[in-house]
C-alpha cells in the first residue's frame, strides 16, 4: 500500500447513485481497491471500496447501502488503505458485525494485529497434506464421506430442510481422535434470520461452546452489501486465529446463497455482462477467493476447516451457486427432502454426497482397514436397491426375484439404521459396525467390493463364530 | 523503451496511455511495484493490459514500463519435479521469499541458476549446425536431456566446451559470435518449429482399462474429460499423470484447487513408474495456478504448459500434457473479456473462444523434430471440461468436441453409485480407433478390435433391454436376453469399475487388460453357445465361474486369467442339458 498523500482526497463530486454504487468524478490520486468514507449529508458515516477507477470516475461500492446519499453534499475520503480488520485472540466468545464491529454490547477490542480482509493465496508449495480423521458423529459423513482437517466440505440444503441443525451438531460433536488440542469455531451469518443466529447461539451457549465461538452476523435484515466483506473479515480472523495462534479453527458459513445473491447485486448495479441466472462470469474465482482460504500450512500446527452451508433454490443442485461450490469445495453434503419426507433425520441423501479427502484421513491407523471397502460397498448397493425402487413403482415388487427384494429392503435399512441417528454421537467403530450388520443381510458372493479377508475379519457371520 | 501512465484499473485488466509503438502480447511491467502483465489490445495511444498479480493498490498515472519482449518461458535442464505458478514462476523461491502466503511484486527465474550440470558436446568445432541439432546433452534425473541448437540459429561451432556449467553459461560459440547457453527463452503463445506432423498411430497406454480397450488415444493425439463436479475429472488426469506411458508429464492445475496439488506434490515422489521403477515425480513438471490464484496468470499457465511440452518433445520425446480444467482458463478468458467490454458471444464467452481452444489443442501431435537425425516426439493433451451444472451443452465442452480426438464423458450418475472411472461407454468415443488398430494387432495375441466391438454392441444391447426391463420387468426377458444382462453386469462391475486407490488395480497391464476382457466375452460366447444347445441359464450361473472372474482384478498374474478363460469355455461347454 503506498503512504497517504498529503493532498486532500475528500471529494463532493459524487456525480450517479446506483443500487449500492457511485461514481465520484475526478478522483485524483485514488487507487484500485482502497476503502472510502462516504459522509451523508445529514452527517453519517457510510464505508466503501473502490472497484474501478480511471481518470474521470470512481466507482464505489458502499457496504452500509445507498440510501439517502446526494449527489451534492455527500463528500467521500478515500484512506489509501485496503479493506481490514483489526484481530485479537480476545475475539473469541464475542459477536461482531458483518464487518467486524462489536454487536454484543461491549467494548471494541484492543487489536494485536490488523490485517487485510482479502488475505493472500496460500503457496501450493506451502500447503501441508490434510489428513486427520475428524470424527462428526455423523455416520452418513464419517462413514461415508469422511471429513479431514483442513477441507472445506459444504452442505448443500433446500429451504426448510433441517441444515443448520445439522452443522450445529457438528459442531458439537467434532473431534479428532486421541488427541486434546485447542480449537475454534468461527461462526459467520449472512443474510439469515434473527431467529437461525439465535439457534445457533443458544445452541453454542447451551453446550458450553461459545468462549470458543466468533460470531459474525450480517442478518437479513442488515446492508446487502457487507455480505461481501463477512466472510472475508471472518476468514482473516480465522487465519490469525490457526497460524499465529495455532487453534484448528472450524469456519461455518451459511448462507452462501446469500452472499451470491449480494454479489449478483453489484454486478448487476455495474452493468457487468451476466453470466446463468444473472451471476457474474467471475463468481467462480470470488467463490474460490473464499473456499480456497482453508487448509493447512507447513510447519504451522493450525488448521482451517469450512462448512458452508447453501440453500440450492428450488432443490435444484445444477444451480449456479452450488455449482460453482461443489466445483470448488472438496466434496458436498447433501440433503434430500424425498428423505426428509421419509424420516430420516439427519436427511442426508448420501448418493450426491462425496468427500473428496476422505482416502487421506481413513485407513489403518486412523480409522480402520476396511472402511474404505465397507463404504463403497454400502454406497454400490443402495444406490442398487434404490434403482430397484424406481422399477417397483412401476411393475410391482412381485416382479423382483427374490435377491431384488434382498437389496429392496437393505436401502430401507440403511436408511431407518444407518443414515437416520437423531442427536446420538457415533464413534467411527460403531459406525462401521451398523454398517457390517447392514451388509451381513446380503449374501456373501454380492460383497464383491470387499476384500476376502476382510470379511473373514469383520464379517458378523465370521465375528460371531 | 517504451513508457506510459495508468489511466485506468478495472481488476486484472488495466488500461495505459502513452503506450504507442508497443506491439500486442509485450510484456509489460505495471505500476510502483512493477507488476507483470501483457498487452492484450492497442487502440491508438493506449494499450489494454491484462496484470498476473492482484491489481489492488495501483493507482492512476503510476508507470507501465514495456519490456517488448512477448511472454516467453525458460527452457533447460532444470524443469522436471519443478512446480511453477502460471508464469513459471518457482513456487518454492516465492515460498522462500514470501513466506507461506504468495504475496505481490516478487519474481523468481523459473530456471535454477545456482545449480550446475555435466554438459557433454555432441558436436566438434568446426561442425555447422542448424535449428533442432543436438548441441550436446546433460543427465536430468534419469534421462538425457538434450540441448539443441535453439530453432533458426545456424552457424559453425568455433569453440564448444565440456564440463560443469550453469544453464547461463556459454556452452557453445558460433563464427557469427552467437554464444549458446543450456537456457533458451520461447513465447509461449507460438507454437515451436517443427518438421513435419504424422499420423498418430501408437496407443498412449494408460493402464486404464476403459482408456486403453474402448476408447484409445494416442501419442500425439487428444482427449477431453467433461463431467460434472465429483465425477472425477482430477482423479482421472492424475491417474493418467501417474500411469500414462509417456516420458515426461505436464500437469497444470489451471484454476482448480490448492489441495489437490498438494496430493500431486506429496504423493509422486512416493509413487513409482511401473516401467522405470523410477519414482514418478522424476518425470513431472508441475504448474499450478489455483482458482484463488490471479485470474490473468490462469490464462497463461496452458500455454507456458504446453511450450515447456514441445520442448521435450522436440528432443524426440512422447509428453503428455494433462489440464485440469480447461473450463477455469475459458473462464478467465470470459473475465478478462468481460473487463474489455468486448461483445459477449454465447453465454458471456468471447466469439474466438472456438479459435482460441483449437489453436491450443492443435499444438499437440506427433511430428518429426527439427533436426538431422529425424527424431519423432510427440505432445499428447487431455483436457479436463467442466462443464455448469454437468450440462454438456455448453461453449467450451462443445467447443473442444469439435477437436478433441478422444472424448471420455463422466457421467454424474455413475458417480453416484461409486461406479469409477465414471467413464459413460455409450456417450464417449474415441476417433483413433481405425489408426490403432495395426498396433494392437501387432502386440496382442488375440484380435482386439473384434473384442472391442463385441464388448460395445452388448454393451449397447444393455441399454435398450434396460428401458424393458424398465417397463414390464426383468421376468419378461427371453433366457438370451437375460444372458446378455448377466454379461454386461460382468463387463461394467468386473471390467470397466477400475478403483485408481487399489495396490494392486490402479494400474492394469495392456496384456491382463485383453484376457480379462477375453474371459467375459469367452463366457457370454460359451453361453449363448449352449443355450442354443438347450442348456439353460440358471445351470450356467450357478457355475462358480461368476465369483472368480469378479476377483480378476486382484489377479497379477497373467497366466491365471488366461487359464480362467480357458476354463470358462470348457466349463460352460461341458454343461449337459438338464430336462
Amino acid at each position: 500500500m503506498p503512504p497517504v498523500p498529503l493532498i486532500d482526497r475528500e471529494f463532493r463530486t459524487v456525480s450517479y447513485v446506483s443500487g449500492p454504487l457511485i461514481f465520484v468524478e475526478r478522483p485524483k490520486g485514488v487507487s484500485f481497491g482502497e476503502t472510502a468514507r462516504i459522509t451523508l449529508p445529514d452527517g453519517e458515516v457510510r464505508n466503501g471500496q473502490v472497484l474501478d477507477v480511471s481518470r474521470d470516475l470512481a466507482v464505489v461500492q458502499v457496504f452500509e447501502g445507498t440510501s439517502g446519499v446526494d449527489n451534492k453534499a455527500t463528500s467521500v475520503r478515500f484512506t489509501g488503505q485496503s479493506p481490514c480488520i483489526d484481530v485479537s485472540l480476545d475475539m473469541l466468545g464475542r459477536v461482531f458485525s458483518g464487518v467486524g464491529r462489536p454487536r454484543d454490547g461491549r467494548p471494541e477490542i484492543i487489536p494485536e494485529d490488523t490485517v487485510d480482509i482479502s488475505g493472500m493465496p496460500i503457496n501450493p508449495y506451502a500447503r501441508d497434506k490434510p489428513s486427520d480423521f475428524i470424527q462428526t458423529g455423523m455416520s452418513a459423513i464419517d462413514g461415508l464421506n469422511t471429513l479431514v482437517r483442513g477441507q472445506k466440505l459444504p452442505i448443500f440444503s433446500g429451504s426448510g430442510l433441517p441444515a443448520n441443525k445439522l452443522a450445529a451438531q457438528i459442531a458439537r460433536q467434532a473431534r479428532v481422535l486421541g488427541r486434546e488440542e485447542s480449537f475454534a469455531v468461527v461462526f459467520v451469518a449472512m443474510g439469515i434470520t434473527h431467529k437461525e443466529a439465535s439457534y445457533f447461539m443458544n445452541e453454542f451457549e447451551r453446550t458450553g461452546a461459545l468462549e470458543r465461538v466468533v460470531f459474525f452476523q450480517n442478518l437479513a435484515d442488515d446492508p446487502t452489501i457487507e455480505r461481501i466483506a463477512t466472510p472475508r473479515c471472518a476468514l482473516s480472523v480465522a487465519e490469525f486465529l490457526a497460524y499465529t495462534h495455532h487453534l484448528h479453527v472450524l469456519v461455518i458459513l451459511t448462507d452462501m446463497t446469500n452472499y451470491c445473491e449480494a454479489l449478483r447485486e453489484i454486478s448487476t448495479a455495474r452493468e457487468e455482462v451476466p453470466g446463468r441466472r444473472g451471476y457474474p462470469g467471475y463468481m467462480y474465482t470470488d467463490l474460490a477467493s473464499i473456499y480456497e482460504r482453508a487448509g493447512r500450512i507447513k510447519g504451522t500446527t493450525g488448521s482451517i476447516t469450512q462448512i458452508p452451508i447453501l440453500t440450492m433454490p428450488d432443490d435444484d443442485i445444477t444451480h449456479p451457486v452450488p455449482d460453482l461450490t461443489g466445483y470448488i469445495t472438496e466434496g458436498q453434503i447433501v440433503l434430500s427432502r424425498d428423505l426428509y419426507r421419509r424420516g430420516a433425520d439427519p436427511p442426508i441423501d448420501v448418493l450426491p454426497c462425496l468427500s473428496r479427502l476422505m482416502n487421506l484421513g481413513i485407513g489403518p491407523g486412523k480409522t480402520r482397514e476396511d472402511h474404505r471397502n465397507v463404504a463403497d460397498q454400502l454406497y454400490a448397493s443402495y444406490a442398487y436397491g434404490r434403482d430397484l425402487r424406481r422399477l417397483v413403482a412401476i411393475v410391482g415388487e412381485e416382479a423382483l426375484t427374490e435377491l431384488d427384494k434382498v437389496y429392496l429392503s437393505f436401502a430401507d435399512d440403511f436408511e431407518k439404521k444407518f443414515v437416520t441417528q437423531g442427536t446420538a454421537n457415533r464413534s467411527i467403530e460403531e459406525t462401521l459396525t451398523i454398517g457390517w450388520d447392514l451388509l451381513a443381510k446380503l449374501p456373501e458372493d454380492e460383497l464383491k467390493r470387499i476384500k476376502l479377508e476382510y470379511i473373514r475379519k469383520y464379517h458378523p457371520r465370521y465375528r460371531a463364530g | 523503451m517504451i513508457q506510459g501512465t495508468i489511466s485506468r484499473i478495472s481488476g486484472p485488466v488495466v488500461i495505459a496511455e502513452g503506450m504507442r509503438g508497443s506491439k500486442m502480447y509485450d510484456v509489460v511491467n505495471v505500476g510502483n511495484l512493477d507488476l507483470p502483465g501483457e498487452i492484450i489490445r492497442l487502440e491508438g495511444d493506449w494499450a489494454v493490459v491484462q496484470v498476473y498479480e492482484d491489481t489492488t493498490g495501483l493507482s492512476i498515472g503510476e508507470p507501465v514500463k514495456n519490456t517488448e519482449q512477448p511472454l516467453s518461458v525458460e527452457l533447460g535442464p532444470g524443469l522436471i519435479s519443478s512446480i511453477f505458478d502460471g508464469v513459471q514462476r518457482p513456487l518454492p523461491e516465492l515460498a522462500k521469499k514470501s513466506g507461506s502466503f504468495i504475496s505481490r511484486g516478487i519474481s523468481a527465474p523459473g530456471l535454477p541458476r545456482e545449480k550446475e550440470w555435466d554438459f557433454e558436446p555432441a558436436v566438434t568445432e568446426g561442425t555447422q549446425v542448424n535449428g533442432g541439432e543436438i548441441l550436446g546433452s546433460v543427465r536430468e534425473f534419469h534421462f538425457t536431456h538434450h540441448i539443441l541448437v535453439p530453432p533458426g540459429v545456424t552457424g559453425t561451432v568455433k569453440k564448444i566446451r565440456k564440463g560443469r556449467f550453469r544453464v547461463t553459461d556459454t556452452i557453445c560459440e558460433l563464427d557469427s559470435g552467437t554464444g549458446l547457453t543450456m537456457l533458451q527463452r520461447w513465447p509461449v503463445r507460438k507454437g515451436r518449429p517443427y518438421v513435419k506432423k504424422l499420423d498418430p498411430s501408437v496407443p498412449l497406454v494408460t493402464g486404464q482399462r476403459i482408456f486403453d480397450c474402448l476408447f484409445p488415444l494416442t501419442k500425439g493425439g487428444t482427449a477431453m474429460i467433461p463431467g460434472g463436479f465429483g465425477t472425477g475429472k482430477t482423479v482421472s488426469e492424475q491417474t493418467l499423470a501417474k500411469w500414462a506411458d509417456a516420458q515426461v508429464i505436464i500437469y497444470i492445475g489451471c484454476g482448480e484447487r490448492g489441495n489437490e496439488m498438494t496430493d500431486v506434490l506429496s504423493e509422486f515422489p512416493e509413487l513409482v513408474d511401473p516401467r522405470t521403477g523410477l519414482p514418478l515425480i522424476q518425470r513431472t513438471i508441475l504448474i499450478a495456478n489455483t482458482s484463488n490464484m490471479p485470474v490473468a496468470a490462469r490464462e497463461a499457465s496452458i500455454y507456458t504448459g504446453i511450450t515447456m511440452a514441445e520442448y521435450y518433445r522436440d528432443m524426440g520425446y512422447d509428453v503428455a500434457l494433462m489440464a485440469d480444467s480447461t473450463s477455469r482458463w475459458g473462464e478467465a478468458l470470459r473475465e478478462v473479456s468481460g473487463r474489455l467490454e468486448e461483445m459477449p458471444g454465447e453465454e458471456g464467452y468471447p466469439a474466438y473462444l472456438a479459435t482460441r481452444l483449437a489453436a491450443f489443442y492443435e499444438r499437440a501431435g506427433r511430428v518429426i523434430c527439427l533436426g538431422p537425425e529425424g527424431r519423432t516426439g510427440s505432445v499428447t493433451i487431455v483436457g479436463a471440461v467442466s462443464p455448469p451444472g454437468g450440462d454438456f451443452s455448453e461453449p467450451i465442452t462443445q467447443n473442444t468436441l469439435r477437436i478433441a480426438g478422444t472424448f471420455w464423458a463422466l457421467d454424474t450418475n455413475l458417480a453416484y453409485r461409486r461406479h469409477f472411472p465414471s467413464v459413460n461407454w455409450i456417450k464417449s468415443y474415441s476417433l483413433y480407433l481405425d489408426s490403432v488398430e495395426e498396433w494392437f494387432s501387432e502386440m496382442m495375441a488375440g484380435n482386439w478390435r473384434d473384442l472391442r466391438d463385441k464388448t460395445m454392441y452388448l454393451l449397447q444391447k444393455e441399454v435398450e433391454l434396460q428401458e424393458i426391463v424398465q417397463l414390464v420387468g426383468p421376468d419378461a426377458l427371453p433366457e438370451s436376453e437375460k444372458a446378455i444382462l448377466e454379461v454386461t453386469r460382468m463387463i461394467r462391475e468386473d471390467f470397466l469399475q477400475q478403483s485408481a486407490y487399489s495396490d494392486t488395480d490402479s494400474f492394469c497391464p495392456l496384456d491382463k487388460q485383453f484376457w480379462m476382457l477375453a474371459t467375459i466375452i469367452s463366457y457370454y460366447e460359451a453361453a449363448e453357445e449352449a443355450m442354443n444347445r438347450g442348456v439353460s441359464l440358471k445351470q450356467i450361473s450357478s457355475l462358480p465361474l461368476r465369483a472368480e472372474i469378479a476377483r480378476m482384478k486382484e489377479i497379477g498374474e497373467v497366466g491365471q486369467i488366461r487359464q480362467l478363460a480357458d476354463r470358462v469355455k470348457a466349463q460352460i461347454a461341458a454343461l449337459e442339458v438338464e430336462h
